[in-house]
């Protein structure tokens, strides 16, 4: 549980992994240590993703509304597909055991459950439908132009903090 | 010739993309991201990284070394790039599309902006100071970031990275988000809206 702040490791031992990834989806399991720039091809990915949540409307809080009311398909078709688009993927890596650019083998881990799943979710519900944002539409959106929701954005962050700092005396 | 299959393209690319073809992009996203260097998809954590990076305040939470995830912020923020080149040079020129039903239903709550993506009546700047923006905007995202933490991941990191590895948490998680979603709908944005 020791923190490693500014201090550059020549290869990430992931000692810190377990207060990474106690309840964080994107755990960077990467052993590489790598330079900035490297980063960019994530930036390029990114483009791609924002103009898709963009044409694709799903940054719309129509969209959301049309879904949480079961008046349209398009959001049950763009999560649907993305899933089995994602599950096959992941098959095929697990099945060939490929690697990755750098070489490295591919981690996954397993989630374990508790409970803070079930309660953090509802809330998270609650939120998505109220501004018709999860956290990628969010951004997306103050790309888009619609720069009110700055003063989401930064309440989501005074929230993800909110919670940083009550975790311990929350029932997980 | 040339110019003219360009401003074809443009205008194919313009209109709203189908459902399926955003499906498979997004889908696409979990491996590539894996392949580029064993990353897993998972956006939410950008506001983690951001609290870590920003005000860590000795929070043991937010203690550990962000720089790790910066590849993350580079995605989120090829994601606000991505919607501004959207949003600007790939405009739908036609009107925006709203389902019949869920307009009247929404009208019947007093929503009357159904031109773009937000109606302005609650997500326009001007309604940053108002009772509005302070339940669409502040407390909304207030339970996106509290919520998303606790319950370990949103849609990105649940429904799509954990569900396509088969994960039983996030299939928990994802029921409960959509619940949670449902029930706002349905019982909550009725009480809000009689709020202002």
């Amino acid at each position: 549980m020791s923190p490693i702040i500014n201090t550059p490791t020549p290869v990430e031992t992931n000692t810190d992994f377990e207060v990474r990834s106690l309840d964080a989806m994107c755990v960077n399991d990467s052993h590489l240590v790598e330079p900035w720039y490297h980063n960019i091809k994530y930036a390029l990915i990114g483009i791609l993703f924002g103009i898709t949540f963009i044409k694709a409307e799903i940054v719309s809080w129509f969209r959301i509304q049309e879904m949480f009311r079961f008046q349209s398909f398009h959001m049950y078709g763009v999560i649907g597909v993305a899933v089995v688009v994602g599950a096959i993927s992941i098959q095929i890596i697990k099945r060939f055991k490929i690697k990755t650019m750098y070489g490295e083998a591919i981690e996954l881990h397993d989630k374990t459950f508790n409970r803070g799943q079930i309660y953090g979710a509802l809330l998270f519900g609650f939120g998505w439908a109220i501004t018709g944002a999860c956290p990628g539409p969010l951004f997306a959106q103050i790309g888009a132009g619609f720069l009110a929701i700055g003063v989401t954005l930064l309440s989501a962050i005074a929230g993800t903090w909110v919670y940083g700092y009550f975790r311990a005396r929350l029932p997980h | 010739m040339r110019i003219l299959n360009h401003s074809v393209m443009l205008q194919f690319l313009s209109q709203p993309w189908h459902w399926s073809v955003a499906g498979v992009l997004i889908g696409l996203t979990v491996p590539t991201l894996l392949l580029l260097g064993n990353r897993v998809f998972g956006i939410s954590s950008n506001l983690r990284h951001i609290c870590a990076a920003c005000i860590p305040a000795n929070i043991p939470f937010f203690k550990y070394d962000w720089k790790k995830e910066a590849w993350n912020l580079f995605f989120i923020g090829g994601a606000i790039l991505g919607a501004v080149i959207a949003a600007n040079f790939l405009k739908d020129p036609a009107p925006f599309q709203v389902a019949a039903a869920t307009q009247r239903d929404l009208q019947a709550l007093g929503v009357q902006d159904f031109s773009a993506m937000m109606p302005s009546d609650l997500f326009g700047v001007d309604q940053i100071f108002t009772i509005k923006g302070l339940i669409f905007m502040v407390f909304g995202g207030f339970l996106i970031g509290f919520g998303t933490r606790y319950g370990g991941g949103c849609t990105s990191g649940h429904a799509i990275s954990g569900l396509s590895n088969l994960q039983f948490p996030s299939l928990i998680a994802t029921i409960s988000f959509m619940a949670g979603g449902f029930l706002m709908t349905h019982f909550g944005l009725p009480l809000l809206f009689k709020l202002f």
